[in-house]
């Protein structure tokens, strides 16, 4: 099995993002792998300790997320590849999407590609099904648990209606939810090993791509308006008594 | 100004954002609904009812069990064959879906076919002609943008409870055609098992939701020759019979925290957040929820949040606009006995 696992570099979820003067700032907060994301080297690491294989990871960013691929190669990836170019630096899901599959070509023979549900900072979750699209190969989406059998893929998809099982020809296209199990937690081995590989960068002429137009671009960048947070604690004698009084509020806000 | 409104569902099951989505499309001009599926006669109904202009109709065998693929190729075909048809008066210039697993696969590679571009999650859409403006949440909703598609048309999925649901008019007629399915799959579906409560968390006007404190109360003695976890679990089981209670006094929806599905006390379907749903009620209750970024990103759109937990410094507190340090086990039963009350039930 050759498994390919599609990372992203995101600001940690813990950052205090913020709009500064039309640009996104998260002050020092650390740029980590995409959360959703370790949930893909997760699920494409068990596939392969069940059936052999390698696992790459696959990255568009900056010369910086050279940290992200390094935690993926630390968790038990095999091999990392980082895709950078200037030409690079405003991409849609589209975009991103045609460059993954003409790297995902280049890589050749992957039977799996393994995505995470969504971006921390975009958020759109469209790039997965795009490169499915643009690779003309099946789309498993939101899988919480992965099995191969006999050339083919059966997940179960995680759907607010229930739980629905997906079957197809490999190659395919996956993208996996937290229910995959918790991402490993990278091994003393694992950060040394990291630490010492190389990563290849490509271009996109390596790739042998042009630049995509962003087709879906911003024009202005936005605080949140801030919530009027004037919490009323409301505090009594014994459990009935602050029920009574928390319902008389309620009831007061028309909300019912 | 036209708009194509994708009416998502499951089976038969739709999506009540759908209906958001053509009152939206609605205030801007001609609404023309696309209906997908087989068997989906009920379905188009309510798009009439609803106050479609006009419905597009797949209704194909190869389209009973939802696949990206023929969904996507359904679409794209249906977009060309207008663009291509210079009489057709249904030529769109935008097509709206509510946001849903689905309607984010199915719209994301029928962009990749036309070459345009989706606007997901958004809650304010602009019109200045046939330019859109649309905002959505980035950074987990830390940071809101503006953006705009410069494709044909331009494809936008709506939050929930982001724009007003039109009314019902029950018998209203229009006009109904058939189109034809397209595209072929790649997968199969081979099996589904529903989650056993019908939740729907995005259309709820009240939500009580119960997190890891739900399982928290040390008095309760579970049933004899329960490991630790099968304790754990029986005793959230009480808490969430609790919560459910509340709920249903209020006439509302039970959510969860990501802590309370993981731990097998609830089903994901109830799970409020970032990798869960995104709501926005009227009133939200969190028992025993400590309010992590992730949690809060899901529920801050909520007109009146009320928080309940014994932790006085549970970040929760910072959203709420009512709060109360407690034990969830006595504040939960002794609010839905004068809520009862109040309410007259
Ligand atoms: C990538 C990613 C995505 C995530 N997505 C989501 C998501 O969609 N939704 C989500 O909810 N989380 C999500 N999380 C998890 C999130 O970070 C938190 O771990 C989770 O929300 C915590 O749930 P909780 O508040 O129920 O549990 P805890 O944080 O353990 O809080 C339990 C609370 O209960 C209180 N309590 C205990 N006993 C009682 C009692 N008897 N009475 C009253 N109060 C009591 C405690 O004081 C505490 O505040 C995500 C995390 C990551 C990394
Ligand atoms: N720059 C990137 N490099 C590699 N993978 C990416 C990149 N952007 C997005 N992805 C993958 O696509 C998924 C969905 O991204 P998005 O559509 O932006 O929400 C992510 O979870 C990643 O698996």
């Amino acid at each position: 099995m050759k498994i390919i696992a599609c990372i992203k570099q995101v600001p940690d979820s813990e950052a205090k993002v913020k709009a500064d003067e039309g640009v996104v700032s998260w002050g020092d907060a650390p740029l980590v792998i995409n959360p959703f994301d370790e949930y893909a080297v997760e699920g494409a690491l068990q596939q392969k300790e069940a059936l052999g294989g390698t696992v790459t990871a696959l990255c568009i960013g900056p010369e910086s997320a050279r940290e992200a691929l390094k935690h993926a190669l630390a968790m038990g990836a095999d091999e990392a590849i980082l895709v950078s170019d200037a030409a690079l630096e405003s991409l849609d899901t589209v975009g991103a999407a045609k460059v993954l599959a003409a790297a995902i070509q280049k890589i050749g023979g992957a039977d799996m590609v393994v995505f995470g549900r969504q971006t921390l900072d975009n958020g759109a979750g469209l790039t997965p099904a795009q490169t499915a699209r643009v690779l003309g190969w099946p789309m498993l989406g939101l899988a919480g648990s992965i099995k191969v059998e006999g050339g083919a893929v059966t997940v179960e998809r995680v759907l607010e209606e229930g739980r629905q099982s997906m079957k197809a020809n490999l190659p395919a296209v996956l993208s996996v939810v937290q229910s995959i199990g918790e991402p490993r937690y990278p091994s003393f081995m694992g950060i040394r090993k990291a630490s010492k590989a190389t990563i290849p960068v490509w271009s996109l002429s390596d790739i042998g791509a042009t630049a995509p137009t962003a087709i879906v671009t911003r024009t202005e960048l936005m605080n949140p308006p801030a919530q009027d947070t004037a919490i009323e604690m409301i505090t009594g004698e014994t459990p009935a008594d602050i029920a009574e009084k928390l319902a008389d509020k309620i009831i007061a806000e028309k909300v019912l | 100004m036209k708009t194509f409104v994708y009416i998502d569902h499951f089976k038969g099951e739709v999506q009540p954002a759908s209906w958001e989505a053509l009152g939206l499309a609605k205030s801007f001009g001609t609404a023309i609904a696309l209906v997908f599926g087989a068997g989906v006669d009920d379905v188009v109904k309510a798009a009439v009812e609803y106050g479609a202009d006009e419905v597009l109709v797949a209704d194909d065998a190869s389209l009973g069990d939802y696949r990206a693929e023929t969904y996507a190729s359904t679409l794209s075909a249906l977009v060309l064959r207008q663009a291509q048809d210079t009489a057709s008066s249904l030529n769109p210039n935008l097509i709206l879906f509510p946001t849903t697993a689905r309607t984010r696969e199915m719209a994301a590679m029928s962009a990749v076919d036309l070459n345009t571009g989706v606007l997901t999650d958004i809650s304010d859409l602009e019109v200045n002609g046939e330019s859109f403006v649309a905002t959505r949440p980035i950074y987990e909703g830390k940071v809101l943008e503006k953006t705009v598609c410069s494709g044909k048309p331009v494809m936008a999925t709506i939050r929930g409870r982001a724009f007003p649901k039109p009314n019902r008019e029950e018998g209203r007629s229009g006009t109904i055609t058939k189109v034809a399915a397209a595209g072929e799959a790649k997968s199969t579906v081979e099996g589904y098992s529903a989650s056993e409560s019908a939740v729907n968390l995005g259309d709820a006007s009240v939500i009580v939701s119960g997190g890891r404190g739900v399982s928290n109360n040390p008095s309760l003695t579970p049933p004899d020759g329960m490991d630790e976890k099968q304790a754990e679990v029986w005793r959230a089981q009480q808490g969430f019979a609790l919560v459910t209670d509340l709920a249903q006094t209020l006439g509302g929806a039970v959510g969860a925290s990501r802590a309370a599905v993981d731990g097998g006390y609830i089903t994901y379907a109830h799970q409020v957040g970032q990798t869960g749903k995104v709501v926005a009620p009227d009133l939200y209750i969190a028992c025993g929820i400590s309010g992590a970024i992730q949690h809060l990103v899901g529920m801050r759109n909520a007109k009146v949040i009320v928080a309940i937990n014994k932790d006085a410094d549970a970040p929760i507190f910072k959203q709420a606009r009512y709060g109360v340090v407690g034990d969830l086990f006595q504040i939960v039963p002794a609010l839905t006995q004068a809520m009862k009350k109040k309410l007259g039930k």
